[in-house]
């Protein structure tokens, strides 16, 4: 009897010491939950010549790519909705796995179903054990954006300047201000700053709400930081609509408001006394 | 032609006395077209994972077959539209090419083959052959010349060393910024949703969808719905690829080069579309058609086919479904084919005499299932069962089962290693062939079989 109760008391504790572990592991997005034991297939499959089998970044094609693959096992993001230095909601691997990163060997996932995304989601989440230790952070509230204005697109200019975007991204916005050189990621690679003139899409997004999302989370793991702290919504929404200037091969409400009053913006100032 | 032993052990040689001399002669000469167009081709290409890095499975379920994100690569024209695409971000040195070629073991065998008797006539008896043997060889260049311009060349030999160009064209990707409208121009497969480009079985009876390639008993055209075609495609599809549609204007000729048969132009529309069922994965539908014609007589130069004339219609029309369950999938398809009846009876257009006696068009059916089990990104099985059943004979003299097919073919391939370098597989492979009274001198069924082994490689 003695036998019968421990075996069903280990029996107990084991099914139930294992159902947190489980849910922990798993991920959800909308009504789909992802199982990280199918997704580490798809990672095998899909993942893991770049990513590498311990999802440290250092598969076999790592020495070929520029930017470097990310290490999921730092648990650090580019590309999320909640506060710099927190982790990520499920939902923002979820759609930087389905949109892919521009300027990189990373492609967009979109053909792959929903489901399989999740489930990968799932299993990129068991590389780190900050995904145990810590909760997502909370996404940032996105307020309405304001009207395009000859005014907000000049205040999103002067904001360029004061906040000193130039210094990287440079005055016209080709990523070759005085520090771009210089600049480095958080595993001391080379980065590169973002070409707006040269370039249709952000890598976290394409539209204004996201270019907006940007500034206030920052892009953990690169030199962007997060304008949370210092910028203002309806500040924020002006530089949105400045940056959308800059994006000289691409057709925005911007741009077209600009050649329609004939407004030329002054050029940025360079200088270190330059600004308001 | 994925089938690079067949041109040796050929599924039946009977009743080629009942067609017509004309005709005869024009599909002797196109058969020998057809046969210096002949050599295995199979698009998997290590050129492409060399580039972006990524390893065979990310885009082939198993290769040769593509899986839904190698598909939309494919539909992309080789890009993955990340903006590393252009030949400009490679290093100087890298060349977009692979080469493939199978070096295997295989048996055929045949219950009652035509042989020669000696006297000049002909004899059945049953063969049997095996040993070691080479398949053809593919290369593979393609890629991007630009952003939005990509382009495939496979030069092809056969196992002997005979070379022709399986494909050759160039494409105009994503024109108005707009995934639907894309088009391609030179010689490439037509987008069946089931490639036989693509086939993952190998064998002499096996590497062939006989459904692609089957024309009624006594006919005299040589279309092949799995053969490269020339001429231009208009192909479109969403972002994410799940719709897709395809229409093609062709020459007909079967895809073979310097027009032989002089005029005529075929069309192929196809359209498909791709939808999510849960945890089960991706699914897709989709139709097709083919509007060809095909000449019934030839005007010669030389003894070379210098115009094809008297063309007469032809056709194929059918349904596919793409089934996944998981790991486990199934392709179904059901075609249904006609042919005029010139084409049916092998009776030129010309001949003085007209059609014989209660000659009409020949009509048939066809179904195919086609399933795998992905076991893991490096071991796949693999069963096919294909049938084509006669619903009209070209002749009403003749039985009416006459040419029909059942075809059954099963086997494994099993990938040691998987990387962005290089592709091997090893291959074995089991297909059985049954035609219906097509025994040249009995009339009796005639079966064959392949068993084959083989290591099947991509550099």
């Amino acid at each position: 009897m003695t036998t019968y109760k421990l075996l069903l008391a280990f029996l107990l504790l084991t099914c139930f010491a294992g159902v947190p572990l489980t849910r922990a592991q798993e991920t959800h997005v909308g009504k789909l939950t992802g199982h990280p034991g199918q997704g580490k297939q798809l990672y095998r499959r899909y993942c893991i010549g770049c990513h590498g089998p311990r999802g440290d970044g250092a598969g076999e094609n790592a020495p070929y790519i520029d930017p470097k693959p990310r290490n999921f096992t730092q648990a650090t993001f580019k590309c999320r909705s909640t506060p710099t230095g927190t982790l990520p909601i499920d939902e923002d691997l979820y759609n930087s796995i389905g949109r892919g990163f521009d300027n990189s060997n990373m492609p967009s996932w979109a053909p792959l179903t929903d489901q399989e995304r999740v489930n990968l989601v799932a299993f990129i989440k068991t590389f780190s054990p900050r995904w145990k230790n810590e909760k997502p952070g909370t996404p940032i509230t996105i307020p309405s954006e304001t009207p395009v204005s000859i005014q907000s697109i000049q205040h999103g200019h002067d904001l360029f300047q004061k906040l000193e975007c130039w210094k990287c991204h440079g005055p016209e916005g080709r990523g070759d201000g005085p520090s771009a050189a210089t600049l480095t990621d958080s595993n001391d690679q080379p980065i590169r700053p973002y070409n707006f003139a040269d370039g249709e899409r952000f890598k976290c997004g394409t539209t204004d709400q996201d270019i907006y999302r940007i500034f206030v989370t920052g892009v953990d793991g690169t030199p962007m930081p997060s304008f949370a702290d210092n910028i203002q919504p309806n500040d924020a929404w002006d530089l949105v609509h400045f940056l959308r200037t800059l994006q000289v091969r691409r057709d925005s409400p911007e741009r077209a408001l600009l050649k329609s009053t004939g407004t030329k913006l002054q050029p940025i100032q360079t200088s270190s006394g330059g600004g308001l | 032609m994925p089938f690079p032993w067949r041109t040796q052990f050929p599924a039946s040689s009977s009743l080629n006395s009942r067609r017509p001399r004309a005709a005869l002669l024009g599909s002797l000469l196109l058969s020998c077209l057809f046969l210096l167009a002949y050599a295995p081709s199979a698009e998997a290409i290590p050129a492409f994972a060399r580039k972006y890095g990524l390893p065979c499975s990310a885009c082939h379920e198993a290769w040769p077959k593509l899986n839904a994100f190698g598909q939309t690569f494919k539909d992309n024209g080789y890009q993955l539209g990340n903006d590393r695409d252009a030949p400009i971000w490679q290093q100087p040195a890298y060349w977009p090419i692979a080469m493939r070629i199978t070096p295997g073991w295989h048996r055929e065998s045949i219950n009652r083959n035509g042989i020669d008797d000696g006297a000049g006539g002909t004899i059945e008896q049953q063969t049997t052959t095996h040993g070691f043997d080479l398949s053809g060889l593919d290369i593979l260049t393609g890629g991007t010349l630009a952003n939005n311009i990509s382009f495939l060349l496979v030069p092809s030999a056969d196992n002997a060393g005979a070379f022709h160009f399986e494909s050759a064209w160039v494409r105009f990707d994503n024109l108005l910024h707009s995934s639907y409208l894309n088009i391609k121009v030179g010689k490439f497969e037509l987008d069946n949703l089931l490639s036989e480009k693509r086939i993952v079985t190998l064998s002499n009876n096996g590497g062939l969808y006989q459904l692609y390639h089957f024309v009624p008993v006594g006919d005299s055209n040589i279309f092949g719905l799995g053969d490269n075609q020339l001429g231009f495609e208009v192909m479109g599809h969403s972002k994410n690829d799940r719709t897709r549609y395809s229409v093609a204007m062709l020459s007909s000729n079967d895809g073979n080069v310097s027009v032989p048969n002089g005029h005529g132009y075929d069309t192929f529309l196809t359209a498909s579309q791709g939808f999510q069922a849960g945890s089960l994965g991706l699914q897709r539908v989709g139709a097709f058609a083919y509007i060809g014609r095909a000449p019934t007589y030839f005007v010669t130069q030389g003894g070379a086919p210098l115009d094809g004339l008297g063309q007469k219609s032809f056709y194929r029309a059918g349904f596919i479904g793409m089934w996944y369950i998981k790991k486990f999938d199934i392709t179904t398809l059901f075609m249904h084919g006609g042919e005029n009846a010139f084409l049916g009876t092998s009776t030129a257009a010309n001949d003085p005499n007209g059609l014989p006696a209660g000659a009409r068009s020949p009509q048939w059916n066809g179904a195919l299932f086609e399933s795998h089990y992905t076991v893991n990104p490096q071991f796949i099985l693999i069963n096919r069962y294909e049938f084509i059943r006669m619903s009209q004979q070209a002749l009403p003299t003749n039985p009416g089962d006459l040419g029909d097919i059942d075809s059954l073919t099963f086997g494994y391939r099993y990938y040691p290693f998987m990387h962005s370098r290089a592709g091997f597989a090893f291959h074995n492979e089991y297909a059985i062939v049954r035609q219906r009274k097509v025994a040249p001198v009995t009339g009796l069924d005639v079966t064959s079989s392949s068993l084959f082994l083989g290591f099947d490689f991509i550099f």
